[in-house]
């Protein structure tokens, strides 16, 4: 990693001298501070990811503790096999991705809108994070009852101004429904980072653009466009990876039924409604393989962004 | 809108005024702007509004819009009807998201000085990994603890989720604590230390000003992240530790005429959120980023 080429200079003094002891004396004095915070990272969040891994290879049910034995890939192969689980991996895939792609292309638009100077241009942005600082569940709950319901739901009620029709949402379209309501509140957050990305542009380059006659649509697709890229990576990366996760959404507004069962709320179905630790625990790990792909990513972006910014500093 | 101040300025070498069409193109550009931010409040405004209306006004369809306003959904709320208060919920909420940010901010000041002021060895690879670890989706470690904690008798109890809310938080607060510690600029601190200055006063003089609206933010997004959560607290807590997500799901399944109840319910566990949010808006995204977009 480049970034560290602000550290070599103090890392290779203290490499060419760390047989001494005192001098190990201070490099340990050094690294005190970080120890604790990383020490409790290891415990808590490492170890019971091995835990999950060992436990994936047992076959295991809770209620008959007894019956607990080794069974190597059995519980994989039926995790992969079982038609349940594969639809709930198709189901986090579809969500994940529509969830992104719909509140990315909304938060690139509205970060446009926004990067503009108007008269309230703050107040507007104020309302435009506040869906994402609305409790999830709650959120949830504001789709499921308040927006959503057949009979006197807003929706509806708003349809009904225009005679429209009075469709059952949640029923008709259960996965839109649900991903309806995350685009709202992960728009506000690709908005976010997007404008953050606007407004480090290079205004003079742009201005020389204008100068030399290119229209607006010309300088959003060659000079924009091109330097928001990785602010839209990172946006589409850390946006999969809590939406990867997604539970409150589906929790709430179906309890998983209607096909929306994603992987995470299967997890959480196997092991605490089925009691079925082997198969929780390797569904588990196929979520986290999942992840890591996108992290790898994601990890690439971040670590991109953040070389420029000490290359800047 | 003034013309002067309009970032697209003028396609033509210094012109006084630009063309009237360009003008008439950023007010109408404003007024799509407002008009989207209208729209994605409008659920937050009508939950708002419906919170005090009437379970009957609440119901209806079309929406009554202009129905007599009244406490009763918060007073059904906070238990005034015979159901469940949500108050021990709320303190347990409180708790969690308090002590789990004290904590984390406990860990992540001196972890952070050491990726940043008085930086180790290959300090990018340990902030790497902290990244790394919040980027392990949380479900796939919940089994372990689900067993750990029953096996230790700490099932239902508030401080195993500060434990884990700590866990969650802590990458997010050392990337942006290092990134603001980072913003100290080290001669100052060198100057200080030449000149005989004991280290708690170097960082109380030179370190703390220039990084506690960082710390400050740092603090606020980990509240709003701890106080959100709902799979572990759904899963580890029962009756005593339940914590106001937790507390709404009680509200999943319809309970006949129940919105402006639903309504005041969302709105008040959701209050401490958009207050932190609102407070912490200009580092919210630097936050959020892990640091990576300032």
């Amino acid at each position: 990693m480049t970034a560290t080429t602000t550290a070599p200079p103090l890392a290779s003094a203290s490499a060419r001298t760390a047989h001494r002891p005192p001098d190990r004396l201070r490099a340990w004095a050094t690294r005190a501070p970080l120890l604790p915070a990383l020490v409790f990272m290891i415990v808590v969040t490492q170890l019971p990811f091995v835990a999950t891994v060992v436990i994936s290879f047992f076959d295991w049910n809770a209620l008959y503790p007894k019956a607990r034995r080794f069974t190597g890939v059995d519980n994989y192969r039926e995790v992969l096999t079982d038609a349940d689980l594969r639809h709930s991996v198709w189901t986090t895939v579809l969500l994940t991705v529509a969830v992104v792609l719909a509140s990315l292309v909304l938060g690139l638009v509205l970060a446009l809108l926004l990067d503009r100077r108007f008269r309230g241009r703050g107040v507007v942005r104020t309302l435009l994070i506040a869906p994402f600082l609305v409790v999830p569940v709650a959120a949830a709950l504001l789709w499921k009852h308040v927006l959503y319901n057949p009979e006197y739901g807003l929706l509806n009620g708003l349809l009904h101004y225009v005679g429209g029709p009075q469709p059952d949402w949640i029923s008709d379209t259960p996965l839109l429904a649900v991903e309806a309501s995350l685009v709202w509140q992960w728009t506000p957050f690709m908005m976010l980072i997007l404008l953050a990305g606007l407004q480090s542009r290079d205004q003079q380059q742009i201005e020389a653009a204008r100068v030399d006659g290119a229209s607006d649509w010309q300088i959003f697709r060659h000079l924009t466009l091109p330097h928001l890229r990785r602010y839209l990576e990172l946006g589409a990366l850390l946006g999969s990876i809590y939406i990867v996760q997604n539970f409150d959404a589906v929790f709430t507004i179906t309890s998983g039924g209607l096909g929306t069962a994603n992987l995470p709320y299967t997890v959480y179905q196997t092991f605490y409604q089925a009691h079925e630790n082997g198969l929780a625990s390797a569904a588990g790990v196929l979520v986290v393989i999942g992840s890591l792909v996108i992290a790898t990513f994601a990890l690439r972006v971040v670590s991109s962004l953040f070389r420029e910014e000490a290359s800047r500093a | 809108m003034s013309t002067t101040t309009a970032p697209t300025g003028t396609t033509a070498p210094p012109v006084a005024a630009a063309p009237p069409r360009r003008a008439r193109k950023g007010a109408g550009l404003a007024l799509v702007a407002w008009l989207a931010g209208i729209v994605f409040f409008l659920p937050i405004a009508w939950m708002a509004l419906t919170s005090f209306h009437s379970e009957a006004d609440a119901a209806t369809n079309p929406p009554s819009f202009a129905a007599p306003l009244t406490l009763d959904g918060y007073r059904e709320f906070f238990g005034a009807g015979g159901g469940a208060s949500p108050w021990p919920a709320l303190a347990n909420s409180l708790v969690a998201s308090l002590a789990s940010t004290l904590l984390v901010l406990l860990l992540a000041l001196p972890a952070a000085y050491a990726l940043s002021i008085r930086p180790v060895r290959k300090w990018t690879d340990v902030l790497f990994f902290f990244l790394s670890t919040k980027m392990l989706p949380a479900v796939a470690g919940l089994l372990p603890i689900y067993l750990f904690a029953k096996n230790a008798g700490m099932l239902d109890n508030i401080w195993l989720l500060v434990i884990l809310y700590t866990s969650m938080n802590l990458p997010i607060a050392v990337w942006m604590m290092q990134s603001f510690l980072a913003e100290v600029p080290v001669a100052v601190i060198e100057a200080a230390r030449v000149d005989g200055a004991p280290l708690p006063m170097i960082l109380a003089r030179v370190v703390a000003p220039i990084a506690l609206p960082g710390i400050a933010a740092t603090a606020l997004i980990c509240f709003i992240f701890s106080w959100n959560e709902l799979l572990f607290a759904r899963v580890l807590t029962g009756v005593v530790a339940e914590t106001a997500p937790v507390f709404l799901t009680g509200f999943i399944t319809s309970q006949g005429l129940f919105l402006a109840k639903v309504c005041a319910a969302s709105l008040v566990v959701s209050l401490p959120v958009l207050a932190a949010g609102f407070a912490a808006q200009d580092k919210l995204v630097q936050g959020l980023s892990l640091g990576a977009v300032k």
